[in-house]
């Protein structure tokens, strides 16, 4: 996804002199075609986030559109107050590309596992937060936030594989919707789009019918296709590699009490801060509830606590 | 042998600021005074003549010490631009005059109030205006409790490795901080030499000449070299004094006898013109 998300980048800065790359020493292999094609466009800041983000706003308020890079933990929280007082309260477009998203840098460990920036990002309410899916969603949302005026925050995922059915659907605000189950909607935080789809599979074989919402939009967040879709079906579970605050669960179940939904919610997450345990990422979603099999167990157990007045 | 016209301007307009300051923050009851006094003759050398201020490419300033706002609200006062009317509210419910400035005021370009920031927004500001073929500057006021930030040494690795030359610091080197005099604190000493090692031309001058201010910044090469930093050593509550070199004028409001006293004292030291101003 990091690679699909530079190449749209190398792309949009091909086609708008005002796109500029900053990096905070990171991004080995995938950003050497842009500093290479636009050297002068291109600035590494060196390990010192701060400073790379509050030049962003500099720069921006100049008229150019920094893009600046980092790893999603230092993206986001080393530079936080920096975008706070910078670009969000100047209103001014600096794209913060926050990289390995969630639990996606496995065996680095807790340092390197972004599970609060989509959160701490969301509660600003002139950030766009963006967290693709796959590959062909961050291309597309490299071009649906071009123009933004504000800042956006991306979270880019490791995941390569194209989510079965997207078809790169990306539009800001809505949420992409896979299948038309009505016995749960699985809402999943971008590429946990993965394990809801197979946990949807799972889900089918024992009669259960699932639709699951890909959001990767949030400010503007889904909220109207959230509440179309959640005052059909009798369960939401929300999935995501964050931790339960602020995220993809939140957000429903912000939805679901703001508009007087009769949906009951059980959000799969992060529940304590991971410490003394690393390792790839399929273990870690096993530690932490989020495996397709786990999901599917959790809509199960739901369910059937849902049913037992009935039985 | 009387001053040259332009220096008499600049402690014309140096006393303005400082009278303005006492005035506002008496009709609002609010401190932050003495930091204020610190930087009024750096102001007035800024806004009296170094800056270009109208235009996309105007020099852009950052006023970093963001709690020193009402000295600059006075400067841009007291050159027109901003009028009394809307200056009286200092401080006022739903004023865009608060404690720290906000860019949503005309003739402020930067929002600020946390310290550390204002370094990373003027080497951004400067290294644009290289991009973008434009000869303007920015300048940065910073305190000197502000070094204490590790984000201003980000900022200033950055704009030496990158020789961005139109950026210009000035740092507000009064020795004070809020609760303790800086050697105290965190000692900054050798704070020329700190900046050299970083990379800077670094110039030690005096705060409170805004003509010799404004003649060093003229002769500054912001085309090309090392971004610079002048080192104004200032006292703190410049012309008030009960004020000067006083940690607890930090946060103080001044009571009416105070008040009197220190307006005074500014009309002791004011330049015979810039009292009817």
């Amino acid at each position: 996804m990091r690679t699909a998300f530079t190449d749209e980048l190398l792309e949009l800065a091909a086609q708008d002199e005002r796109v500029l790359l900053l990096t905070g020493d990171l991004g080995f292999t995938v950003l050497e075609p842009f500093a290479e094609r636009f050297p002068d466009r291109f600035f590494n800041a060196g390990v010192a986030e701060q400073n790379m983000v509050g030049m962003a706003t500099g720069l921006a308020e100049a008229g150019l559109h920094p893009f600046a890079y980092s790893i999603a933990t230092f993206a986001s929280m080393r530079a936080y107050e920096f975008l706070r007082n910078g670009a969000a309260l100047h209103e001014l477009p600096v794209r913060v590309v926050g990289v390995g998203g969630g639990l996606d840098y496995g065996h680095n460990g807790v340092t390197h596992y972004a599970l609060e920036d989509v959160g701490i990002m969301r509660v600003q309410p002139s950030v766009t937060v963006i967290a693709p899916a796959d590959p062909a969603q961050a291309r597309a949302a490299v071009w649906a936030t071009a123009e933004l005026p504000g800042a956006t925050y991306f979270r880019i995922g490791k995941a390569s594989a194209p989510i079965a059915g997207l078809d790169g659907r990306f539009e800001l605000g809505r949420a992409a919707l896979l299948g038309d189950g009505e016995d749960v909607a699985i809402v999943a935080l971008g590429p946990m789009a993965k394990e809801a789809v197979e946990a949807a599979a799972l889900l089918s074989e024992e009669g259960i019918g699932a639709t699951v919402a890909v959001v990767s939009s949030l400010n503007p967040s889904p909220v109207d296709d959230l509440a179309e879709l959640l005052a059909g079906v009798p369960l939401a579970v929300s999935a995501e590699a964050h931790y339960l605050t602020g995220g993809a669960g939140s957000l429903v179940a912000e939805v679901i009490a703001e508009r007087g939904l009769d949906c009951r919610l059980v959000r799969c997450g992060v529940r304590e801060m991971p410490r003394g345990d690393t390792g790839s990422q399929a273990h870690l979603y096993e530690t932490h509830g989020l495996s397709a099999a786990q999901l599917a167990g959790a809509t199960l157990g739901a369910l059937g606590l849902a049913r037992r007045p009935t039985q | 042998m009387p001053p040259s016209p332009g220096t008499q301007d600049y402690r014309a307009l140096a006393a303005r600021i400082r009278h303005l300051v006492i005035d506002e923050s008496m009709r609002a009851h609010v401190g932050h005074i003495g930091s204020s006094l610190s930087i009024a003759d750096i102001l007035a050398a800024l806004y009296g003549g170094v800056l270009s201020l109208d235009g996309d490419d105007r020099d852009r300033f950052v006023l970093s010490k963001g709690h020193a706002a009402l000295a600059l609200y006075a400067a841009l006062h007291g050159v027109g631009r901003l009028d009394e009317e809307e200056l009286h509210t200092y401080c006022a419910d739903g004023t865009e005059l608060g404690a720290h400035p906000e860019h949503t005021l005309a003739g402020v370009d930067f929002s600020t109030g946390s310290l550390g920031h204002g370094l990373s927004l003027g080497a951004g500001a400067a290294l644009a205006a290289r991009l973008q073929g434009s000869g303007r500057r920015a300048f940065v006021l910073l305190s000197d409790a502000e070094h204490n930030e590790g984000s201003v040494w980000e900022a200033a690795m950055f704009a030496s490795h990158h020789g961005i030359a139109n950026l210009i610091a000035i740092a507000d080197v009064n020795g004070q901080q809020a609760l303790g005099y800086t050697r105290d604190v965190l000692d900054l000493e050798p704070l020329a030499e700190r900046w050299r090692a970083f990379g800077w031309d670094a110039r030690d001058v005096d705060g409170h000449d805004p003509a010799a201010l404004a003649a060093t910044i003229d002769e500054l090469d912001t085309r090309a070299g090392l971004p610079h930093v002048l080192l104004a050593r200032t006292t703190f509550g410049k012309g008030v004094s009960f004020m000067e070199s006083q940690i607890a004028w930090h946060y103080w409001p001044l009571s009416d006898e105070q008040y009197e006293q220190a307006v005074s004292e500014l009309d002791a030291a004011t330049p015979a013109q810039a009292g009817a101003a």
